[in-house]
This record gives structure tokens, C-alpha cells and sequence, in this order.
């Protein structure tokens, strides 16, 4: 350690300088900024530098459509989640026993990755397509070949968002698999194999000794899940823009500032939205860095 | 569970995930007499090129300027990541420890919560409307992956390798240059194709900071392809143009696409 005394830190500080600044400007100095702004009446084009203290957001309270944004992101978050968990699990614990060609079935599963939300939703837009009778396509047309007829994506009501779920999870859980397939690697064969020895069935294997050891792994995937849906913007956008029975506030936002110019209130909703995404990230990244430096 | 009924589950699995791509295929290739949505599962009777002469060069624009974008912008911010992963993987100054979180705290940001802010700034800068302000933005946006990238592969090479420059004689500067970033080319893959994708695959920045003739490639398909009113066809061929080369870097560097996954989600 004593030769580290007399490494000079003045280069290594001018080579990260240029990142930290720009990461300090556009990260944190902007984050600060929306937040000013929120507490602003800036509507229309000149920004207004007017106080109105917490104004913006008792209205957005107040306001239907950010209450029934809310509820929407609340609905499709918790089906999101869970759908792209349960099918990112299972496709990982069905290559895990062993799969001939594993490396063109995980590719299969991942490869929705590689392309952007736009061109997913121009394509989920017309799967999902709710025409019935004689115009009945896309997946309706597949559920009507098993005679389950059903419009259950495009009802009236609370069910619309929980459709978008369905390209969400589908875009996301090949990540979610390859992070339970990573995870289940990494458990050293001994402790199955020990497991095994003291007579414990496979099912036993997996619930008592594999189960608990991929707590981490589990929390990284929720932590990952939960980020995008709060933040997803494209995906709906491309599928049903304009459409209250699928608007989040991440949508919400975008509408209220740059179409109808309302940019306080956008900045409120802005930073309730990273509010939200801190509270979960924040904890996230502190865990990680720290249980780093104990290693 | 036995190994047919795995491999049986697995194939019904593997239908569902390609299904958006073989209505993609069929319906692009039809030839555009044929094409009815009510029939779009159907297989076309003969193969036409028709629909994609009809949406190239609507596409074309968009595609030239997110090559523009994405290429310039991906390198940046990989040269930049690899200096801050050399710095805090293996000339760690004082504070490193907090510097990194607090770096990565930029990768899982909602850009709403900076886009008033940003589209405001890169007024005052001039820089709305072509694509050096989005090329900025992507370099910035960028900076917290390609940071943990190269941080994660110069933390798994030995600190020997670092300490012999040292006792040569060499600074940090040259050390950096001549011994560590030769040596970094795998990590200079995983970052390069990171940022290639999130560029290529990025909307709500391109949507906002530029003009129409500089939309990049998913503004210009939302553009064709977003509306009910589009021909079916049209939609689909564009969206599988649109997607193309990054399908064709994963189909490729599918390996080193799935490290840059496994870092984004703070794993080595």
C-alpha cells in the first residue's frame, strides 16, 4: 500500500473529470432543475420562474386523468412484474436441467432485447387487435381456433392496460431468464450433488438449496422490472397513443408538456415518476456497491 | 419432468416469442394484393418484394441518420467509460468509492424526470434539431453502462499488470493508452454493441431534440407504421427494416450482448 502514497491523483481526476461533470450537469443539476420547476406556473412557451410552492402536484391529485394514470401504472406494473418474473423463471429452470441446442433456445427467448419498443409495439398493435365478427384478427383469431373467443384486451374498462403487459413480457422476460440462468450457474454443483447424497429429491433440491440462494438475483430482477415499467413510454406509445384506457404518467407527462405545454405540471409528474424509481433503485445500488467493497 | 415433455414446453414457449416475427415475415413478403389482416396468419402464395420497395425509401432517411448517430455515439462513450473504468478500477483515487454509485445512479434515471431541463439547455446551445445535440445526449446517457463495463473487466485483470507500468516508470496517462486499453478490446465489444443498441433503439430523445429530416429510425417508423391508417404490410415491412441491424449485431455478438445485459443489471 505505501507505494500508492506516491502515485500522483491529478491525471486519473482529468481523465473521469469530463464524465463527472457532464453526469453532474445532466444527471443531478437537471434532476434539480424539473424539480424547480415543478414548483413553478411555467405553461406555454417562455419558462416562468413564478413560485407557486407545491400547487402543481395538489392539482395533479386532484386531477382525474393523473389518478387514473396512476392506477393504470399500478395495474400494469404488478401484472408486468409478475408475468415476465413467472415466465423469465420457468424458461430458466426448463434450460437449466439441460436442453439440447441450449444457446438457440436462449436466443430465441432474448432476442426481443435487440429491438426497439417502437417496432415492438407496431407489431403487438396489430396482434392485439380487438375488431370482432368478420374483422377478428391477430391473437383473437389464434384464440378463436381453441373456440376462447374473447375481447378481454380491448374491454371498455380497468383490463385495457393489463394487454400491454403482454409485449412488456414479452420483450423482458428473456432478460429475467437470463438472470435466473446465470444465478443457477452459479451455484456450485457440490451443494445439489450434497443435497442429493442426504436423499433429498429433486423438487427438495430446488426449494431448499437452490431457492434461497437466488434471493439476489431475484431482487436484481425486480429492481430491473420495476424501473422500466415506471419509466415505460415507448412501448405504449407505439401501440395505443391517445388512449386514457393505456395512458401512464410517464405518457401523461410527455402530453401535458411538450403537446399541450403545461411544463410544471409535467415537471411535477417528472419527478413523482423518479421519486418512485429512486425509492427502489437508490436501496438497490447502495446494497450492491457496499456488499462490493465487503468481498 | 421428463426430458421430451421439457423440450415439448420448450418449443410451445419458443412459438409464442416468435410469433410477432413470422407475422412480421409473412405479412412483409406478401405481395400487397394478397395482404388482409383478417387472413394474417396466413402463409403468402408467392414471395414479393413489393411492400419493401414501397417502405425503403420512406425508411431510408432515418436508418442513414441512426447509423449517424448511433456509431459516433457508441465510440464516445466507450472511449470515455473505458477511462473511467481504468480510473476507478485500477488507479483508485480517494472518494472512488463514492464517485461510482453515484455515476451508476444515471443509468436507471427516467428521462422524463431531465427531458424539460435537457430540451431547454440544448436550446440555449443551439442544439436542437440535427443530431450532434442527440449524439451528446446518447454520449451522456451512456456514460453510467459503459463506466461499469470497462470497471468490471480491468477489476478482473491483476493489479500486477498495472504496478509493473509503474515500476517502468510509465504514468497513469500511459499506462492507460499503452497497456490497458489494447487489452480492453473485449469489453470495448460488450460497450460498443450496448450503446449501439440503446442509441439505435432510443425514441423519446430523438422524438424531442430533433427535426424531421433528422428523425432517427424509430421517430421516422413511429411516423409510417404508428397510425391504424397505414396498410398493414407497410407497417410490418418497416418495423422489421427498421430492426434489422440490431437484430443482425445480436444474431452475430449475441455473446457479448448478453455481458452488456448481465452488467446493466449491476452483475459482472
Amino acid at each position: 500500500m505505501r507505494k500508492r502514497k506516491f502515485r500522483s491523483w491529478g491525471p486519473a481526476l482529468l481523465l473521469v473529470a469530463p464524465s463527472l461533470v457532464l453526469l453532474g450537469i445532466f444527471v443531478y443539476g437537471f434532476i434539480g432543475w424539473n424539480a424547480k420547476v415543478s414548483l413553478t406556473d411555467w405553461k406555454g412557451l417562455t419558462p416562468s420562474d413564478t413560485y407557486v410552492g407545491l400547487a402543481n402536484y395538489r392539482e395533479l391529485f386532484a386531477d382525474q386523468t393523473f389518478r387514473n394514470d396512476t392506477r393504470n401504472l399500478l395495474v400494469f406494473t404488478v401484472v408486468f412484474i409478475g408475468g415476465a418474473l413467472l415466465m423469465g423463471i420457468l424458461l430458466a429452470l426448463l434450460l437449466d436441467k439441460g436442453a439440447r441446442g441450449e444457446s438457440v433456445w436462449r436466443g430465441v427467448f432474448l432476442f426481443p432485447m435487440a429491438i426497439s419498443f417502437i417496432a415492438t409495439g407496431i407489431v403487438w398493435r396489430w396482434l392485439l387487435n380487438s375488431d370482432p365478427g368478420a374483422g377478428t384478427t391477430g391473437l383473437n383469431t389464434v384464440l378463436d381456433w381453441f373456440g376462447l373467443h374473447s375481447d378481454w384486451h380491448k374491454s371498455p374498462s380497468a383490463g385495457a392496460i393489463t394487454a400491454i403487459a403482454l409485449p412488456a413480457g414479452w420483450a423482458l422476460s428473456g432478460y429475467v431468464m437470463a438472470l435466473f440462468l446465470a444465478g443457477l450457474r452459479g451455484i456450485p454443483e457440490e451443494l445439489r450433488e450434497a443435497a442429493r447424497v442426504d436423499g433429498a429429491s429433486e423438487r427438495q433440491v430446488y426449494w431448499s438449496v437452490v431457492r434461497p440462494m437466488l434471493t439476489p438475483v431475484l431482487m436484481s430482477a425486480l429492481v430491473i422490472l420495476a424501473h422500466i415499467s415506471l419509466k415505460t413510454f415507448d412501448l405504449i406509445y407505439a401501440i395505443a397513443p391517445l388512449d386514457a384506457r393505456t395512458e401512464t404518467p410517464a405518457l401523461y407527462m410527455w402530453l401535458t408538456s411538450f403537446r399541450g405545454g403545461f411544463f410544471a405540471r409535467g415537471a411535477a409528474i417528472a419527478t413523482l415518476l423518479f421519486l418512485a424509481i429512486a425509492v427502489v433503485v437508490v436501496p438497490y445500488i447502495w446494497y450492491t456497491s457496499r456488499k462490493e467493497r465487503t468481498r | 419432468m421428463s426430458r421430451t415433455l421439457r423440450h415439448l414446453a420448450l418449443f410451445a414457449l419458443a412459438c409464442f416469442f416468435l410469433m410477432p416475427v413470422y407475422v412480421m415475415l409473412v405479412t412483409a413478403f406478401k405481395s400487397p394484393g394478397e395482404v388482409d389482416v383478417a387472413h394474417m396468419w396466413a402463409l403468402p402464395r408467392s414471395l414479393s418484394l413489393d411492400t419493401f420497395a414501397v417502405v425503403w425509401p420512406k425508411l431510408r432517411g432515418g436508418m442513414v441518420n441512426s447509423v449517424l448517430l448511433a456509431v459516433p455515439a457508441s465510440l464516445i462513450s466507450s472511449f470515455l467509460g473505458a477511462a473511467n473504468g481504468f480510473v476507478l478500477a485500477k488507479w483508485r483515487f480517494p472518494g472512488a468509492d463514492v464517485v461510482f454509485p453515484v455515476m451508476l445512479f444515471g443509468m436507471f434515471i427516467p428521462y422524463q424526470a431531465i427531458i424539460i431541463p435537457l430540451f431547454q439547455t440544448m436550446s440555449d446551445l443551439k442544439l436542437v434539431g440535427g443530431l450532434d445535440g442527440l449524439i451528446l445526449v446518447h454520449v451522456v446517457y451512456g456514460l453510467p453502462i459503459t463506466t461499469l463495463i470497462f470497471r468490471n473487466y480491468f477489476l478482473g485483470l491483476p493489479d500486477e499488470l498495472v504496478e509493473s507500468a509503474e515500476i517502468d516508470g510509465a504514468g497513469m496517462l500511459r499506462t492507460f493508452f499503452r497497456i490497458a486499453l489494447p487489452i480492453a478490446a473485449p469489453a470495448f465489444a460488450v460497450s460498443m454493441i450496448w450503446q449501439f443498441t440503446s442509441a439505435w433503439n432510443d425514441f423519446l430523445f430523438g422524438l424531442i431534440l430533433t427535426r424531421t429530416e433528422f428523425w432517427p429510425v424509430t421517430v421516422g417508423l413511429n411516423n409510417i407504421a404508428g397510425a391504424q391508417t397505414v396498410p398493414f404490410n407497410q407497417a410490418m415491412a418497416a418495423a422489421l427494416l427498421a430492426s434489422l441491424p440490431t437484430l443482425l449485431v445480436y444474431l452475430l455478438l449475441g455473446r457479448f450482448f448478453m455481458r452488456g445485459l448481465m452488467a446493466g443489471a449491476l452483475k459482472g
